[in-house]
């Protein structure tokens, strides 16, 4: 298990597409595990993408369990060659990146989605998720494409008219 | 040497090219920028620059003359710390809207501040028509405080008639 250096801003390889996993063997695995502790070293991430660490494979870690304020989520997971198979609603939310240290902005992403993927040992997964987490899975393979969040922030006064302060009418949230 | 860093407010009526020309005359005089805020505000435009160079204040602003006439602005310099990479990540969200009516935001803010609540960003608009404005007000910053204490916070000003809504920000980091 080793700790992995993270790529950052400006470093061009964040805009690299990754390849899909093939091999689905120890080598992966091992991969893995330090990928998972490096997301858990360091300032506390939600989620990490193997290229932050400089490997251009479609694995992504997240983990939504671990909020402030609990959110729908499936807990921790391993997402190998995830795919977005469907989306809908659009709301903004915050997002920051262990590849764009100091800096957090507003991002759009779609509210609710439907994600395949495969286990470490190439088993097939399927979620629907909504909100954080589904927002987590947008952010994470986004850098499976080469996108960073700073491609897709919008200004601070673009979410003035929050879709969810309608939705909830202000108060009507208990 | 060490820099020195200002504050440059910058103000003027509203036209095409005034960042453009401001930013060029500091760039051919050996200034640098940090952080930059510009704002729109009722036409009016509204920048403020954080700025590094070697000059004094004296000499910055004899440099910055000419370009800050010929743009018809008013400008205003002050000597700062610049305190970079220490961003605070909000933790906390506030908006707020109604009829527009004096006393909104002193209001809003006294009985956030009495929470103990640090705001970090403040933006907000008359919008509607003149006959009938409506102020919109955005609010983050950082509480230590639940959020339904800060919700709870607001009931007598909700019923003034004010729409207020209370809700956290997870910031997503991956």
């Amino acid at each position: 298990m080793a700790i992995l250096d993270i790529l950052k801003l400006p470093d061009p390889r964040l805009k690299q597409v990754s390849e899909p996993v093939e091999a689905f063997d120890d080598a992966l695995r091992a991969f893995i595990a330090d990928l998972e502790e490096t997301r858990q070293d360091g300032p506390a991430a939600v989620g990490i993408a193997a290229p932050q660490v400089g490997h251009f494979q479609r694995i992504v870690i997240i983990d939504c369990s671990t909020t402030r304020k609990p959110v729908p989520n499936h807990g921790h997971l391993i997402l190998v060659n995830p795919e977005i198979t469907h989306w809908e609603g659009y709301e903004p939310g915050r997002e920051g990146c262990l590849s764009v240290p100091d800096y957090t902005g507003n991002v759009i992403r779609a509210t609710r989605i439907h994600l395949t993927a495969q286990d470490p040992d190439g088993q097939a997964l399927a979620f629907d998720m909504e909100g954080y987490e589904a927002r987590a899975a947008q952010h994470e393979i986004d850098h499976l494409d080469g996108l960073l969040f700073v491609d897709r922030v919008v200004s601070r006064r673009a979410d003035l008219f929050k879709r969810k302060v309608y939705q909830k009418g202000g108060r009507g949230k208990s | 040497m060490a820099n020195n860093w200002y504050m440059l407010t910058l103000i003027g009526e509203d036209k095409p090219g005034i960042v453009a020309a401001i930013t060029r005359a500091l760039f051919d005089h050996g200034f640098n920028l940090g952080e930059t805020s510009m704002l729109r505000l009722g036409g009016n435009f509204t920048i403020m620059m954080m700025v590094t160079g070697r000059e004094d204040e004296a000499a910055f602003r004899a440099q910055l003359q000419p370009v800050i006439e010929a743009q018809g602005m008013c400008l205003h310099i002050d000597p700062i710390a610049a305190r970079l990479h220490e961003h605070l990540l909000p933790n906390v969200q506030v908006t707020v809207s109604g009829a527009d009516r004096a006393g909104i935001v002193a209001q809003v803010t006294e009985a956030l501040s009495a929470q103990g609540f640090n705001i970090l960003d403040l933006e907000s608009d008359v919008a509607g028509t003149s006959e009938e404005p409506v102020y919109i007000m955005q609010i983050a910053g950082i509480t230590e405080h639940p959020v339904e204490s800060i919700d709870a916070a607001m009931a007598d000003l909700r019923s003034s008639g004010v729409d207020i809504n209370v809700s956290p920000i997870d910031t997503y980091i991956g």
